[in-house]
């Protein structure tokens, strides 16, 4: 997984769930067309126009893979909705100094990197976006490093499963289902030990 | 002393451990799973693809509260999109044969707290709900999480859950609170002294002498709102009012089977000499009522508190932030909040929609009228909590004040069901998150305490319940 894109940027602490897709658009019983709903009110106007000062309805941010974000990046609400939009608008990748727990692994189950930076790092790569809006990132989720157009090579963290899962393309939910065994051996040894659900 | 002292949070993780292996994620065996309509129907989807049944329906819980009606149950969901979803939870529990707590069923109601209710949470277990307040059940010494919908799919298909390890965070609590201080603002002071963030990566362990003396309901308003503070999970060990609570209701362990679930729970509390990864106190004797003012939970302050200034705040992203909440919240730095005019109060939500609470709130409700220019409504936070207000007449109290007396459900908290604000109008709500839009696109969120939102609805400004009598 190593792509190269320009950087749209969101640069606000504690971007919430709700704000990156409202509860209203919850309601749908599919993964469909949510990229259009990503960050809708902060998006659209009042009579469903775009509102073209917005940075998601611009051209350059279509067509980019990055989101450079503030500190607490997902929190609040558990939606999976919320890495779904994501994915769907066109990123791979959200920069911030941290994430949102459930958030976190909400992205990784759907190949949405969640990479964090040092707080020296998300200024340096700031002060050179003002310096050249322009400027390209690389991401290699192989070696573990980015970098960006005149910019350092930063390594950064990821768990080593999620790497596995995300280079492999692994299905979390078939790796569990292979420890069938394991499982069954569990409950065998719990009935009678710990108090179950009465019926 | 145990040789190797654990807290709480261990304990429920090492007993729950079905497999580890180097370099991934520990498989934790989950005794409760609770579904409700808006995180689920992707992951049946994904169970129908795979060809996959549900591993434990014994062990597997639905019901539908975020985005239905709060209505007389005798209309029909209006919304199509709404009424879809529903008949698709329903679908869903009958074709996986999945005990379902239905729309007409009398057992319907928020599903953190119907869970509590029948008993079907229990100390030492682990939890999980596609729904990040599913932390409300650790107020039984519970391991409870919310999850995202693959991991729902993961839980319906295994039972499992692939988890790494949270750090533990002592939060302690001593003293005792005054009078008009409850719950609720233990946790928004929580929000406020750490942040939104600062629990994240942990599991809180509630601990201190003014945790213990908090009733069960009053537990899990504290637990709820972990997440608030960034915590995936918070709990709090089981005692002698947690067995209490739990004795008789429908799903707890009967005859033989209590008595040895309770020498079990009473082996869980944390040992003397455990240690935890982080801690902060909290001092009950000093807290006042609080109140948020910003655009979330951490944003809060003392209800006669004045509203944080920008210019005093040195990290320019921080002090962005605020500037921001200010703007859109519409109020200004350096004021006062009580006295704050306000349009709409609601008492409900998973936070502070039980018994207690709705006694809490009719308790100043009671020969009062709400102020002309608020709307109130009561959103009792299941069905068997609404037949419970009526017997003890809370809802005449609370329609003889002037407030809505509505059936069960998330409604206002998340605006999901047609019970919204209208753009720029102010609440006082008991709910858990006052982010931009939560309640309402362009609705602005006060977060209280049931007294100080039924104080307020009475006066129509934001108000300190105690400057009533």
């Amino acid at each position: 997984m190593k792509f190269e894109s320009t950087v749209t940027q969101i640069q606000a602490d504690n971007i919430d769930t709700d704000q990156i897709i409202p509860a209203r658009f919850l309601k749908t019983i599919s993964k469909d067309g949510l990229g259009d709903q990503l960050f809708f009110d902060w998006r659209y106007n009042a009579d469903g126009s775009p509102k073209p000062e917005f940075i998601l309805n611009t051209d350059k941010a279509k067509a980019s893979k990055v989101l450079f974000a503030g500190d607490n990046f997902g929190c609040g609400s558990s939606r999976e909705h919320a890495p779904w939009a994501l994915t769907q608008y066109g990123f791979q990748a959200v920069i911030s100094t941290s994430f949102a727990d459930i958030f976190k692994q909400n992205s990784l189950k759907n190949r949405l990197l969640p990479l964090v930076v040092s707080r020296d790092v998300h200024q340096q790569l700031r002060d050179a976006l003002a310096a050249n809006p322009d400027l390209t990132v690389s991401v290699d989720v192989e070696t573990q490093i980015f970098t960006w157009t005149g910019g350092p090579a930063v390594a950064f963290a990821i768990d080593p499963f999620a790497k596995h899962c995300l280079l492999a393309g692994v299905d979390e939910i078939g790796y569990v289902l292979q420890h069938e065994p394991q499982i069954a051996a569990y409950e065998a040894q719990r009935i009678g030990t710990l108090n179950t659900l009465a019926s | 002393m145990p040789s190797n002292p654990r807290t709480i949070i261990q304990k429920v993780w090492d007993s729950h451990i079905v497999a580890e292996r180097e370099g991934a994620p520990s498989l934790l065996f989950i005794d409760l799973h609770l579904v409700h309509e808006v995180t689920s129907p992707q992951a049946f989807s994904g169970l129908r693809q795979r060809g996959v049944k549900v591993r434990r329906p014994d062990l597997t819980f639905a019901t539908v509260d975020h985005s239905t009606p709060t209505t007389p149950r005798n209309l029909p969901i209006l919304d199509p999109i709404a009424a879809t979803q529903v008949a698709q939870m329903e679908t869903n529990a009958q074709d996986f044969g999945i005990p379902y707590f239905g729309f007409q069923n009398r057992d319907q109601g928020i599903v953190h707290v119907i869970g509590p209710e029948n008993g079907l949470t229990q100390p030492g277990m682990t939890v999980v709900c596609g729904d990040s307040h599913t932390a409300t059940h650790g107020a039984f010494g519970a391991l409870a999480f919310g999850i995202g919908t693959s991991e729902v799919e993961m839980v319906l298909a295994s039972q499992c859950l692939l988890q790494k390890k949270s750090k533990s965070f002592e939060v302690r609590v001593d003293g005792a609170l005054k009078n008009g201080v409850t719950a609720k603002d233990i946790i928004l002071a929580l929000c406020a002294k750490i942040g939104i963030g600062g629990g994240t990566g942990c599991v809180f362990e509630f601990t201190g002498s003014a945790i213990r003396a908090l009733s069960m309901e009053e537990r899990m308003t504290v637990c709820n709102m972990s997440i608030e503070a960034g915590a995936r999970a918070g709990l709090i060990a089981p005692d002698e009012k947690t067995y209490e609570y739990l004795k008789g209701r429908r799903f707890a362990p009967k005859g033989e089977k209590w008595d040895e679930a309770v020498a079990y729970w009473k082996t869980l509390p944390t040992d003397a000499g455990a240690t935890y990864d982080h801690s902060v106190t909290i001092d009950a004797d000093s807290l006042e009522p609080m109140i948020t003012f910003g655009t979330n939970p951490g944003m809060g302050i003392a209800i006669n508190g004045a509203i944080p200034d920008p210019a005093g705040i040195a990290d320019p992203l921080e002090r962005e932030s605020l500037r921001k909440a200010l703007q859109y919240m519409a109020l200004e730095a350096g004021a006062p909040l009580a006295g704050q005019k306000i349009d709409v109060v609601f008492i409900g939500s998973c936070t502070n929609s039980r018994i207690s609470d709705l006694r809490a709130a009719a308790s100043v409700l009671k020969g009062r009228k709400v102020s002309a220019s608020v709307r109130t409504l009561v959103v009792p936070g299941s069905q068997e909590i609404k037949r419970q207000a009526e017997a003890e007449g809370l809802h005449e109290v609370f329609r003889a004040a002037g407030a809505e007396w509505r059936e069960a459900g998330c409604s206002m908290c998340i605006a999901m069901n047609g019970d919204q604000l209208s753009p720029g109008q102010y609440s006082v709500s008991t709910s858990n998150r006052n982010f931009e839009g939560r309640q309402g696109k362009g609705g602005r969120t006060f977060l209280a305490s049931p007294l100080t939102a039924a104080a307020s609805a009475v006066m129509g400004v934001v108000t300190d319940v105690r400057t009533l009598v």
